[in-house]
């Protein structure tokens, strides 16, 4: 695409490609954990984050990382100890990160139109150090999610089983909670605080229905991840649409496709005449998604 | 250094301030497979997660292989089988990915998988008869071969203490067989097994000892008593509710 010649294209689409492959490395555990939304709740912390940023003149993106990691220290701590007050502690910082983040944003002397590039995503007007920035901590957020996949699995699997075989529980779960905060507040400069969580469950939700594995889908959902942005990008630029849209548009178009696809195969193979039993197709739960 | 695999010594524990154990004290020693029989919620469980650590005791103490639980770190030596897998979360796993899980003790958190690993995977998948489903996805299977992916996943780390939560209740007969003789495999090799159970069924043959508990005190410590009233019967089904009503006999033995 002549488009691509354009350096702002270009690492917008390199953003989104980091963005695309880390997030639904991440995203996995979530699923599996049953928090699937969580990625929402620590967004709408982080723009808390990005409205002291912008008050105090200081890095918008800094303050959001600290933000999110503040808040989703916080709901690891809350689901950890009780149970029961847990909904509502969520709730009040989803409320009060959003609102907190809209009147920072007023009080400072930036427009709305900044508010809509982290509400919304802004993409194409990220700059070569924000580049820089997304790059360094989506490779350590990749890096974590791969090289810890085993105890990460455990932990999310069956946490009891992992404090009996003498994992630092505690600590992989606020290692979690704080690679979500900074998945989060690099995918705000994508997606945006409405549609982050989307990246992280959505190409997952799509490839837990034709894996059987756990290594397997998050494999696939790190190419469905990747696809979703390299393509969510290149229609942004063809069309004309807002790139982070145009990315979660695509993933969940994926995952409407691969669904027919797998209950369609499912159907034929059920009709079919079957010479030696065959174990039942995987019955697909979405993850909260 | 003693050869006291296990020892609770007055345990009270409890959940949101209501007592379930009172004043228990318990002791195995190496080689031996102990039952903890009793009714539901005569805190039976509760004494098997106090000594795993997953339920603090209010007062009393517990140590694992001489060593108080409290700073115990060979976690390797214990092999966990809890009651059954938890809810699936829609994210498949295969058999030898959960199994796997039971490695972890061994290998630590940051060192890959390695040959040793697999095949220590391999070996307890054999050991529970599941060796053709190591690929399936865990959801597949039945609730008796997901009980033996858990027994799978505790021997695949080559443990010397098995912790049994209720493992064969409501698991079919083929999966009791296949899991009395993985026991039997274990306690072969010195190993040494702790087990809560509602019936011994097939595994009966195997215990040396067994500790009845009755509202949160230990009834009776010795033989396994014998099957009282109906549940004598061989195939007796396990419908009728259990509580303190429970007719004497078994568990009010002493």
């Amino acid at each position: 695409m002549s488009l691509f010649q354009y350096d702002f294209m270009l690492r917008a689409l390199l953003g989104a490609l980091i963005i695309g492959l880390a997030a639904p490395a991440l995203g996995i555990y979530l699923v599996q954990r049953r928090l699937a939304l969580i990625g929402d709740g620590i967004g709408h912390v982080a723009l808390t984050g990005v409205g002291a940023g912008l008050l105090f003149q200081t890095s918008p993106v800094l303050m959001a990382v600290v933000a999110a990691t503040i808040g989703a220290v916080a709901i690891e701590l809350i689901r950890e100890r009780g149970r029961t007050s847990g909904d509502l502690a969520l709730a009040l910082l989803f409320y009060g990160g959003i609102a907190g983040g809209v009147v920072l944003v007023g009080l400072s002397d930036s427009t709305s139109a900044n508010l809509n590039a982290y509400l919304f995503g802004a993409l194409t007007t990220t700059h070569p150090e924000d580049l820089i920035t997304i790059a360094v901590l989506g490779a350590a957020v990749l890096v974590t999610m791969l090289l810890l996949r085993p105890a990460l699995f455990a932990v999310c699997h069956d946490e009891e089983y992992a404090r009996v075989s003498g994992l630092p529980v505690r600590a992989l779960n606020l290692l979690l909670a704080i690679t979500t905060a900074i998945t989060v507040t690099i995918a705000m400069r994508a997606v945006g605080v409405l549609l982050i969580s989307a990246l992280m469950v959505v190409p997952v939700a799509t490839a837990q229905q034709v894996t059987r594995g756990f290594r397997s889908t998050m494999a696939a959902a790190m190419a469905l991840g990747l696809f979703a942005a390299g393509a969510g990008i290149w229609m942004a630029a063809v069309a004309d649409t807002a790139p982070g849209a145009s990315v979660v548009v695509l993933a969940i178009a994926s995952f409407v496709v691969v669904t027919l696809l797998a209950a369609g195969w499912r159907r034929i193979r059920r009709s079919r005449p079957q010479p030696t039993p065959v174990p039942e197709p995987h019955e697909v739960v979405l993850g909260g998604s | 250094m003693t050869s006291d695999v296990v020892s609770v010594t007055n345990g009270v524990a409890g959940y949101d301030g209501r007592p379930v154990l009172r004043d228990v004290s318990l002791t195995v020693t190496a080689g031996e497979v102990v039952a903890i029989l009793g009714a539901n919620g005569s805190g039976k469980s509760t004494l098997v997660r106090a000594v795993l650590g997953l339920v603090p005791l209010s007062a009393g103490s517990v140590t694992l292989f001489g060593r108080p639980a409290r700073r115990f770190r060979q976690w390797h030596r214990v092999g966990y089988v809890p009651q059954r897998l938890g809810a699936g979360s829609g994210v498949p796993a295969t058999v030898a990915e959960v199994v796997a899980a039971g490695r972890l003790a061994r290998r630590g958190i940051l060192r890959p998988p390695g040959r040793a690993d697999r095949e220590a995977v391999a070996e307890a998948l054999r050991a529970v008869g599941l060796a053709d489903r190591a690929k399936d996805p865990v959801a597949t299977l039945s609730g008796g071969q997901q009980q033996r992916t858990l027994i799978a996943r505790a021997l695949a780390g080559r443990p010397e203490l098995l912790v049994l939560d209720e493992p064969t209740a409501g698991v079919d007969a083929v999966s009791q067989e296949a899991f009395a003789g993985a026991l039997r495999d274990f306690t072969a090799g010195g190993g040494t097994v702790l087990l809560v159970a509602h019936e011994l069924g097939p595994l009966r043959p195997l215990i040396s000892r067994a500790v009845v508990v009755h509202q949160g005190v230990i009834a009776h410590d010795g033989a396994v008593p014998d099957p009282a009233g109906h549940h004598a019967a061989p195939d007796h089904d396990h419908v009728h509710p259990h509580g303190p009503e429970e007719p004497a006999g078994l568990w009010s033995a002493r």
